[in-house]
Protein backbone atom coordinates (compact mmCIF):
# COMPACT_ATOMS: atom_id res chain seq x y z
CA UNK A 1 0.00 0.00 0.00
CA UNK A 2 1.29 3.46 -0.84
CA UNK A 3 0.43 6.89 0.59
CA UNK A 4 -2.36 7.55 -1.93
CA UNK A 5 -4.01 4.18 -1.30
CA UNK A 6 -3.85 4.68 2.48
CA UNK A 7 -5.34 8.15 2.04
CA UNK A 8 -8.24 6.80 -0.06
CA UNK A 9 -8.83 4.00 2.45
CA UNK A 10 -8.79 6.19 5.58
CA UNK A 11 -10.58 9.33 4.31
CA UNK A 12 -14.12 7.89 4.15
CA UNK A 13 -13.69 5.90 7.36
CA UNK A 14 -12.61 8.94 9.33
CA UNK A 15 -15.12 11.29 7.70
CA UNK A 16 -17.87 8.93 8.84
CA UNK A 17 -16.59 9.46 12.41
CA UNK A 18 -16.58 13.23 11.93
CA UNK A 19 -12.82 13.63 11.51
CA UNK A 20 -11.61 15.58 8.50
CA UNK A 21 -8.28 15.45 6.75
CA UNK A 22 -6.19 18.55 6.23
CA UNK A 23 -7.12 20.11 2.85
CA UNK A 24 -3.39 20.36 2.00
CA UNK A 25 -3.20 17.07 0.09
CA UNK A 26 0.55 17.19 -0.40
CA UNK A 27 1.01 17.49 3.36
CA UNK A 28 -1.47 14.68 3.98
CA UNK A 29 0.37 12.40 1.57
CA UNK A 30 3.64 13.19 3.35
CA UNK A 31 1.99 12.23 6.62
CA UNK A 32 0.59 9.04 5.07
CA UNK A 33 4.10 8.17 3.93
CA UNK A 34 5.35 8.77 7.47
CA UNK A 35 2.65 6.48 8.87
CA UNK A 36 3.60 3.75 6.38
CA UNK A 37 7.28 4.12 7.30
CA UNK A 38 6.43 3.69 10.96
CA UNK A 39 4.19 0.73 10.17
CA UNK A 40 7.17 -0.88 8.46
CA UNK A 41 9.55 0.00 11.28
CA UNK A 42 7.41 -0.86 14.27
CA UNK A 43 4.45 -2.85 12.99
CA UNK A 44 1.99 -0.10 13.81
CA UNK A 45 1.30 3.40 12.56
CA UNK A 46 2.92 5.53 15.23
CA UNK A 47 2.41 9.27 14.80
CA UNK A 48 4.91 10.46 12.16
CA UNK A 49 5.66 13.59 14.16
CA UNK A 50 6.52 11.84 17.42
CA UNK A 51 9.46 9.65 18.33
CA UNK A 52 8.14 6.13 18.73
CA UNK A 53 9.91 3.64 20.98
CA UNK A 54 9.03 0.54 19.02
CA UNK A 55 7.32 -0.97 22.06
CA UNK A 56 3.59 -0.93 21.35
CA UNK A 57 2.54 -0.73 24.99
CA UNK A 58 4.60 2.45 25.44
CA UNK A 59 3.50 3.96 22.10
CA UNK A 60 -0.20 3.04 22.31
CA UNK A 61 -1.27 6.63 23.04
CA UNK A 62 0.47 7.93 19.91
CA UNK A 63 -0.65 5.24 17.47
CA UNK A 64 -2.64 7.10 14.81
CA UNK A 65 -5.31 8.28 15.41
CA UNK A 66 -3.63 9.25 18.67
CA UNK A 67 -5.32 9.79 22.01
CA UNK A 68 -4.69 13.52 21.66
CA UNK A 69 -6.44 14.00 18.29
CA UNK A 70 -9.89 14.86 19.60
CA UNK A 71 -8.83 17.36 22.29
CA UNK A 72 -6.25 18.94 19.95
CA UNK A 73 -8.70 19.35 17.06
CA UNK A 74 -11.26 20.78 19.47
CA UNK A 75 -8.82 23.21 21.14
CA UNK A 76 -6.50 24.19 18.27
CA UNK A 77 -8.25 23.08 15.08
CA UNK A 78 -5.76 20.35 14.20
CA UNK A 79 -4.07 17.32 15.65
CA UNK A 80 -0.38 17.51 16.51
CA UNK A 81 0.89 16.30 13.17
CA UNK A 82 -1.70 18.25 11.17
CA UNK A 83 -3.40 15.27 9.57
CA UNK A 84 -6.83 15.84 11.12
CA UNK A 85 -8.38 19.29 11.21
CA UNK A 86 -11.54 21.04 12.32
CA UNK A 87 -14.25 22.05 9.84
CA UNK A 88 -13.05 25.67 10.08
CA UNK A 89 -9.54 24.67 8.99
CA UNK A 90 -10.90 22.24 6.41
CA UNK A 91 -13.07 24.97 4.90
CA UNK A 92 -10.30 27.59 4.94
CA UNK A 93 -11.98 29.76 7.61
CA UNK A 94 -9.00 29.22 9.91
CA UNK A 95 -5.33 28.69 9.00
CA UNK A 96 -3.62 25.46 10.02
CA UNK A 97 -2.33 26.08 13.54
CA UNK A 98 0.97 25.00 15.09
CA UNK A 99 -0.16 22.58 17.79
CA UNK A 100 1.91 22.23 20.97
CA UNK A 101 2.68 18.74 22.24
CA UNK A 102 -0.11 17.56 24.55
CA UNK A 103 1.48 14.21 25.33
CA UNK A 104 2.88 14.14 28.88
CA UNK A 105 6.66 14.17 28.60
CA UNK A 106 6.81 11.31 31.10
CA UNK A 107 5.34 9.02 28.44
CA UNK A 108 7.97 10.10 25.93
CA UNK A 109 10.70 9.56 28.52
CA UNK A 110 9.32 6.16 29.53
CA UNK A 111 9.39 5.14 25.89
CA UNK A 112 13.09 6.04 25.74
CA UNK A 113 13.74 3.25 28.19
CA UNK B 1 31.06 30.49 8.75
CA UNK B 2 29.89 27.28 10.47
CA UNK B 3 26.18 26.74 10.42
CA UNK B 4 24.95 27.80 13.87
CA UNK B 5 21.49 26.54 13.11
CA UNK B 6 20.62 23.06 14.35
CA UNK B 7 17.39 21.25 13.54
CA UNK B 8 16.47 18.28 15.70
CA UNK B 9 13.98 16.42 13.57
CA UNK B 10 12.23 13.20 12.69
CA UNK B 11 12.56 11.88 9.15
CA UNK B 12 8.85 11.03 9.12
CA UNK B 13 7.61 14.42 10.37
CA UNK B 14 6.12 16.81 7.81
CA UNK B 15 6.66 19.87 9.99
CA UNK B 16 10.34 19.01 10.22
CA UNK B 17 10.41 18.64 6.44
CA UNK B 18 8.74 22.03 5.97
CA UNK B 19 11.19 23.70 8.37
CA UNK B 20 14.17 22.32 6.46
CA UNK B 21 12.63 23.31 3.11
CA UNK B 22 12.09 26.82 4.47
CA UNK B 23 15.77 27.15 5.41
CA UNK B 24 16.87 25.68 2.08
CA UNK B 25 14.66 28.09 0.15
CA UNK B 26 16.51 30.91 1.90
CA UNK B 27 19.89 29.23 1.30
CA UNK B 28 20.57 29.18 4.99
CA UNK B 29 22.91 26.39 6.07
CA UNK B 30 21.89 24.22 8.99
CA UNK B 31 22.80 20.97 10.71
CA UNK B 32 20.05 18.38 11.01
CA UNK B 33 19.83 15.43 13.36
CA UNK B 34 17.17 12.85 12.49
CA UNK B 35 16.63 11.43 15.95
CA UNK B 36 14.53 8.54 14.68
CA UNK B 37 17.61 7.23 12.88
CA UNK B 38 19.59 7.12 16.12
CA UNK B 39 19.59 4.19 18.49
CA UNK B 40 20.75 3.27 21.95
CA UNK B 41 23.10 5.61 23.80
CA UNK B 42 23.39 8.01 20.90
CA UNK B 43 19.61 8.51 20.85
CA UNK B 44 19.51 8.91 24.63
CA UNK B 45 22.33 11.45 24.55
CA UNK B 46 20.66 13.54 21.87
CA UNK B 47 17.31 13.35 23.61
CA UNK B 48 18.94 14.70 26.77
CA UNK B 49 20.14 17.66 24.72
CA UNK B 50 16.71 18.18 23.14
CA UNK B 51 15.04 17.99 26.53
CA UNK B 52 17.19 20.81 27.89
CA UNK B 53 16.20 22.90 24.86
CA UNK B 54 12.57 21.81 24.72
CA UNK B 55 11.10 20.16 27.84
CA UNK B 56 8.19 18.77 25.78
CA UNK B 57 10.68 16.69 23.76
CA UNK B 58 8.80 17.44 20.56
CA UNK B 59 9.99 17.95 17.00
CA UNK B 60 11.15 19.98 15.22
CA UNK B 61 13.27 21.67 17.83
CA UNK B 62 15.20 24.41 16.05
CA UNK B 63 18.22 26.09 17.61
CA UNK B 64 19.52 29.40 16.25
CA UNK B 65 22.47 30.55 18.25
CA UNK B 66 21.13 30.61 21.80
CA UNK B 67 17.47 30.76 20.78
CA UNK B 68 15.08 27.81 20.46
CA UNK B 69 11.94 27.49 18.36
CA UNK B 70 9.65 24.54 19.06
CA UNK B 71 7.64 23.42 16.04
CA UNK B 72 7.73 24.93 12.57
CA UNK B 73 6.60 28.48 13.27
CA UNK B 74 7.32 30.26 9.96
CA UNK B 75 6.92 33.85 11.19
CA UNK B 76 8.91 33.30 14.38
CA UNK B 77 11.65 31.58 12.44
CA UNK B 78 11.76 34.41 9.89
CA UNK B 79 11.98 37.07 12.61
CA UNK B 80 14.75 35.20 14.39
CA UNK B 81 16.73 34.67 11.20
CA UNK B 82 16.45 38.36 10.34
CA UNK B 83 17.49 39.40 13.85
CA UNK B 84 20.72 37.43 13.53
CA UNK B 85 21.40 38.73 10.07
CA UNK B 86 20.74 35.51 8.13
Amino acid sequence: MDAQELFEKLAPLQAAKGFHFNPDTAMVLDLMAGLLTNKERYGYMACPCRLASGKFELDRDVVCPCEYRAPDVAEYGACFCGLYVSEAVRDGRQPLPVVPERRPVEKTLAALG
Amino acid sequence: MSADIKVYALSTCVHCKHAKEFLEEKHIPYDCVHVDYLTGEERTKIMDIVRKLNPALSFPTIVIGDKVIVGFRRDELLTMLESCGK
